[in-house]
């Protein structure tokens, strides 16, 4: 298990250290950084003193270890366009989107597992169809204009809930259910499947046939085996549900740092851009290795291949 | 007598071999629902597309300030000129949502395209080749994914400047993971089967096996991959373009269209639920499409 787990943690360091590069590189090569940063009707003098003032003419693999050195330390330096330290930044706009995110996968999970079992137990009845068509719609919707609906309804025509802001936890209910809706398609469909596999093996055969009770196999020996693979799915869908939340943060007015990138995106604040995107990703492979070692410890048979 | 040996040869043949695998797939995509609106839909859309001179009243694009914010036709004050009333700067909105429906195909198709190409060569060469390949590979797909595809994708479209086809080439350069990971796996299932090595056996060279044994053999998981992504794309494009990053004014994009919107939605909502819909039907028809497809071609794959 031991080195298992360390193979899968060098291989995160290396796909982080790949990110880090890519998001270094992502800035500097669509565009030139100087120029931008000097805005439009900058002089051919002006561009270049912003070149030489932040260090902007030296090889790129200098200026990339420079950066890399600096953001591991947790010094992304300063915003361009909010003039404080992005670090500082970051953090002040990190804990809404974590509680988005929490939120929605909360909600995600709240609507998609039981809907799922219930459908697994009973295929083609009229709940195993409200699952498939929660599902299908769940593919097919604009999240933006998901929420722009739910907004209408609950906001405007309603008066149940803000809208906008994020002052109290009301705030958030909207937010989290257009995001979260968003993750329930592909958890649906695998608890689902999983479950249909599950009910079909050997061992659930045995349990039934030793007198058990309905509801002791169910639980303690169907759900469990098939609910593991879902718990790998939901690391990976609240990493994708981060990345969504610029969409969303930008519908509700949520100050995260979803709304944080759409803002500094539109004022060429290339530090603040760069900070998120990586944070993000590593929030991302963090995720996704930690529930890979959750999976492993508990199937011997991943540790071992 | 032999004549008659041959007649019953025939009909034991006949009921005894049953229906042929061509009519089989016949049968199971007429009784398939889904597959068959969204072909329809689809169908529809693409037409509505081609046909978008000739559909639209009116030109798209031209302003009439004296006639801001119609209603549509189903409301008090609608009328037949504009059937879908007007938007804030008084453009015909059926003629916007019609030429609309031509923006989120191109993208759509496109970034198909694209990153179709990417993914399946990645995919297939991995599963064919393994070892170190797929160890590359596998890694490519693994740092792919942990990139968030929307703000990748809003911050080179912003930087590198919005246009209709740096989103193309932006979203096809970033959204060929599925495709990776599927082509992978199919490619390993059937590496090892007979009809490969058979032709490896009689020297075929290594691009002929993969373009004449392999290639046909998982085609079918490309395009349920295919067309499930071009939803996806569809989608993206239409978030970007919400957001302000990705088709520029004044191209009738359906989310650029949601977002200039965005303001009016309390007095005319029909202004972000008619291409809200528009959307919705067209990826809605796409997704049918695809999971009929692959009930259709794989049934016991079904999920």
């Amino acid at each position: 298990m031991l080195q298992y787990a360390l193979k899968r943690a060098v291989l995160a360091l290396l796909v982080a250290l790949t990110v880090s590069l890519i998001c270094f590189l992502l800035v500097n090569l669509s565009t030139d950084v100087a120029t931008a940063m000097a805005g439009e009707g900058a002089t051919a003098e002006t561009i270049d003193a912003i070149r030489h003032q932040y260090g902007l003419d030296r090889p790129l693999a200098v200026q990339y270890f420079e950066w890399l050195g600096h953001a591991a330390r947790g010094d992304f330096g300063d915003s361009l366009y909010f003039h404080t330290p992005v670090a500082a930044l970051v953090a002040e706009r990190m804990p809404t989107t974590m509680v988005l995110g929490a939120a929605a996968l909360g909600f995600a999970l709240l609507l998609s597992i039981p809907l799922g079992v219930i459908a697994a137990l009973k295929p083609n009845s009229w709940i195993d169809r409200l699952a498939l068509t929660i599902a299908v719609v769940g593919q097919a919707m604009p999240t933006f204009w998901f929420a722009l609906l739910l907004m209408y309804l609950f906001g405007v025509t309603l008066h149940l809930l803000p809208i906008s802001g994020g002052d109290t936890w009301q705030h958030f209910i909207l937010p989290s259910v257009a995001l979260g809706y968003y993750a329930t398609p592909a958890i649906m469909r695998l608890t689902r499947s999983g479950m249909l596999e599950v009910l079909e093996s050997d061992y659930i055969r045995t349990a039934r046939a030793k007198g058990l009770r309905n509801t002791s196999v169910l639980f303690k020996h169907a759900l469990r085996n098939a609910v593991a693979p879902v718990v790998a799915l939901a690391a990976v869908q609240l990493g994708f549900l981060l990345g969504g939340s610029v969409v969303i943060e930008t519908v509700f007015a949520l100050n995260g740092l979803g709304y944080l990138a759409w803002e500094a995106i539109g004022h060429n604040d290339f530090p603040v851009v760069q900070a998120v995107v990586l944070l993000i990703s590593l929030v991302y492979i963090v995720l996704t290795l930690l529930a890979d070692l959750a999976n492993a410890w508990l199937d011997p048979r991943i540790r071992i291949a | 007598m032999s004549n008659h040996a041959a007649t019953v040869d025939a009909t034991l043949t006949e009921s005894f071999a049953g229906p042929s695998p061509g009519e089989l797939l016949r049968r199971r995509i007429r009784g398939h629902a889904g597959l068959l609106i969204g072909a329809g839909v689809l169908a529809l859309i693409v037409l509505m597309a081609f046909a978008a001179p000739w559909l639209a009243p009116q030109d798209p694009y031209a302003q009439d300030l004296a006639s801001r914010l119609i209603p549509p036709l189903w409301h008090e004050n609608g009328s037949w000129v504009h059937p879908l009333g007007t938007d804030m700067l008084g453009r015909d909105y059926l003629s916007r949502v019609v030429y609309g429906s031509r923006i989120s195909l191109l993208i759509g198709f496109s970034v198909m395209l694209i990153s179709g190409v990417i993914g399946a060569v990645l995919g297939i060469v991995a599963g064919y080749f393994g070892g170190r390949t797929d160890l590359v590979v596998t890694y490519l797909i693994t740092v792919r994914l942990s990139l968030p595809v929307i703000l990748v994708a809003l911050t080179t479209v912003a930087l590198a400047g919005s246009s209709l086809w740096m989103v193309i080439l932006v979203l096809g350069l970033l959204k060929w993971d599925r495709y990776a990971v599927v082509l992978r796996s199919a490619t390993q299932q059937v590496r090892n089967l007979d009809y490969v090595t058979a032709a490896r056996a009689i020297g075929c060279p290594t691009w002929r096996v993969i373009a004449g044994e392999v290639l046909p053999n998982v085609s079918s998981h490309l395009i349920v991959v295919a067309t499930l992504e071009m939803g996806s794309a569809i989608l993206l494009e239409a978030a970007l373009s919400f957001l302000g990053l990705g088709v520029q004014p004044p191209a009738p994009s359906w989310g650029l269209m949601i977002s200039e919107a965005k303001g009016y939605m309390f007095f005319s909502p029909w202004l972000i639920s008619i291409p809200g819909l528009a959307l919705f039907a067209l990826v809605l028809a796409i997704n049918l499409l695809g999971d009929g497809v692959r009930d259709v071609t794989a049934p016991e794959g079904r999920s």
